[in-house]
């Protein structure tokens, strides 16, 4: 069990303010949803959870050690991240796309075994891609590839998961299978941080809710007490009707 | 693939530079029979027949090997850094710098070690340029190192006409040839030979990172590879690399592009077996051309650039055309 937490984290974003620094305590078995308009800054977020980007300032601590002061390797045995955009230069096989992310579990000289291929396998199986397993990546489609990439990150199978827009290109029954996979995920006792640009599947499948405002501002907590109309509408400068529905709140443009 | 075996081509490939090397040593002047050639091999056949294939044509076919496997391999590794399958060795003006370096010698009418030293110390000149300056002031990404590169390279060029234009017209010939890419002044075979085996080994473990490297950097880097250190050291190895190839045998063009190229349409794209595949096929590709240099138009040489060129042009555009 992993938990991440942030000391007065301020994000890069050239030429904006710092606004309000973050102290989030990302916790085993919470699925987190990031909500804010284009531009916001939740890419550079996630990118610097990751330890991809320095933080204007503040730290991060992964169980209570400074993450800069920690080893590539052993972070990312421990946390991952679906990125957006992918770099598909040279031709690569479903199968060796997902198998890269045992990488961070092998020493510079084992070649991968069969354990590893069967952990590969079984994530490709978990994201309906298993058929596509020898297919290059570049001639699958949009949503396909999405569901590569999150099989990678289940192949690398850390205990913090980061996904930016994990939906994105996903068709409506895919959506939901991913979002319940990051529930079983997250009810494994690992953690679940990421992106999401659609406010219904926020309400229904994450727990916390991070809102980032353009001036830097944010705020955070469950997400019954995130997800109000006022808030969200002043956040996308949109006015927004809502109901609710079994029990999750529904929003619709007004 | 990364899961099957890498042994079998890698065999079938070293089965093929054995007979290319054979066929290279025993084609010439006086050709000898392979029977001869295998004799003299494994230690008798007449003293004739042993000068002329240990002492003549053996050096200049190892040095072929050399050459070639040092440029396929630099080649792959060019076109894991840069992120694109496109990139060779000299792409970001290696080979520019290494022709200024020669052809100054030349000019200065220097001769063998000299020329050849001249060249290496332009390599390296021209990979600490580039590498300096993309560094820039901001960070150091595949394309700004490639822009670097290629700007720089347009700058050798330039040189490179100046130097031709003041030399004269009695020594332009030997410039020629160099500028072609070409074996008859490489001295001796195994430095190139000894720093290929060492670089093959050494890759081996980085092969891994390679390979996760060619997704981008950033996805790299949430795998645990350390980005910067290994960007950094395969640059230096390929520049090695390409720098040693450049001093023995002048640039020798296409073997970098199309050799990694046309190894990982067949193979795939893991780097543990294109990098030492890349050694074996570079090589035996060498060997060849360097044999049909040397017979075709005997007993006049043909510069060896001439033959991969001609054969590296049309398998290269077939290549692009078929690639989807």
């Amino acid at each position: 069990m992993t938990r991440l937490t942030t000391e007065a984290l301020i994000i890069d974003i050239p030429g904006r303010a710092s606004g309000v620094p973050l102290n989030l305590a990302i916790e085993p078995g919470q699925v987190w949803g990031v909500l804010g308009p284009n531009g916001v800054g939740k890419t550079t977020l996630l990118h610097t959870l990751a330890g991809l980007r320095e933080p204007r300032s503040g730290q991060l601590l992964l169980d209570g050690t400074p993450l800069r002061d920690m080893r590539r390797k052993i972070v990312s045995q421990r946390m991952g991240l679906v990125f957006q955009d992918r770099q598909d230069g040279f031709p690569a096989t479903a199968l060796e796309t997902a198998l890269i992310g045992r990488h961070p579990w092998l020493s510079p000289w084992q070649m991968e075994s069969g354990e590893d291929l069967a952990i590969a396998e079984r994530a490709l199986e978990a994201l309906d891609v298993i058929h596509l397993k020898d297919r290059l990546v570049n001639t699958l489609s949009g949503g396909e590839r999405q569901r590569v990439a999150i099989a990678t990150l289940m192949t690398q199978s850390p205990e913090i998961w980061l996904l930016d827009e994990p939906t994105n290109h996903l068709d409506l029954q895919h959506q939901t299978a991913v979002m319940k996979l990051l529930r079983q995920q997250a009810a494994c006792d690992r953690a679940v941080f990421m992106c999401l640009h659609d406010l219904n599947l926020a309400a229904r499948w994450c727990d916390q809710i991070l809102l980032l405002y353009p001036d830097g501002q944010a705020c955070w907590g469950p997400a019954r007490d995130m997800l109000v109309t006022s808030a969200l509408e002043s956040l996308f400068g949109q006015r927004l009707l809502s109901a609710e529905l079994d029990g999750f709140p529904v929003f619709v443009p007004g | 693939m990364p899961i099957s075996s890498p042994h079998k081509p890698l065999l079938v490939l070293l089965l093929a530079g054995f007979l290319a090397a054979l066929l290279s040593v025993s084609i010439g002047s006086t050709t000898i029979g392979f029977e001869d050639t295998l004799r003299v091999i494994t230690g008798s056949g007449t003293e004739l027949q042993q000068t002329l294939i240990l002492e003549l044509r053996l050096p200049r076919t190892l040095s072929a090997f050399a050459t070639g496997g040092l440029l396929a391999v630099a080649g792959a590794l060019m076109q894991v850094l840069l992120r694109n399958p496109l990139a060779d060795p000299y792409v970001l003006g290696l080979s520019g710098g290494a022709a200024v370096g020669a052809l100054l010698a030349m000019l200065a009418g220097a001769a063998g070690f000299l020329v050849s030293g001249s060249a290496f110390a332009g390599a390296m000149l021209a990979t600490l340029l580039v590498f300096g300056l993309a560094h820039g002031s901001g960070s150091w990404t595949p394309s700004r190192l490639l822009l670097t590169g290629v700007v720089v390279a347009a700058g050798w060029g330039a040189v490179i006409t100046l130097i031709l234009a003041m030399t004269p017209a009695s020594r332009l010939p030997g410039m020629l040839y160099w500028l072609m890419g070409d074996l008859s002044h490489a001295a001796t075979p195994w430095p190139g030979l000894i720093i290929l085996v060492l670089v093959c080994l050494m890759v081996f473990p980085l092969g891994r990172a390679l390979n996760v490297l060619a997704r981008g950097s950033l996805q790299a880097a949430a795998l645990g590879v350390s980005v910067r250190p290994l960007e950094w050291s395969i640059y230096l190895m390929a520049s090695l690399l390409t720098a040693t190839a450049v001093t023995m045998a002048g640039s020798v063009g296409f073997v970098g592009l199309v050799v990694p190229h046309m190894l990982r349409l067949v193979l795939g794209n893991d780097q543990r077996l294109i990098l030492p595949a890349c050694a074996l096929a570079g090589g035996t590709l060498l060997v060849l051309a360097d044999t049909l240099a040397r017979v075709v138009i005997a007993p006049e040489q043909l510069p060896v650039g001439v033959i991969t060129a001609l054969i590296g042009v049309p398998t290269f555009l077939y290549l692009l055309y078929r690639s989807r």
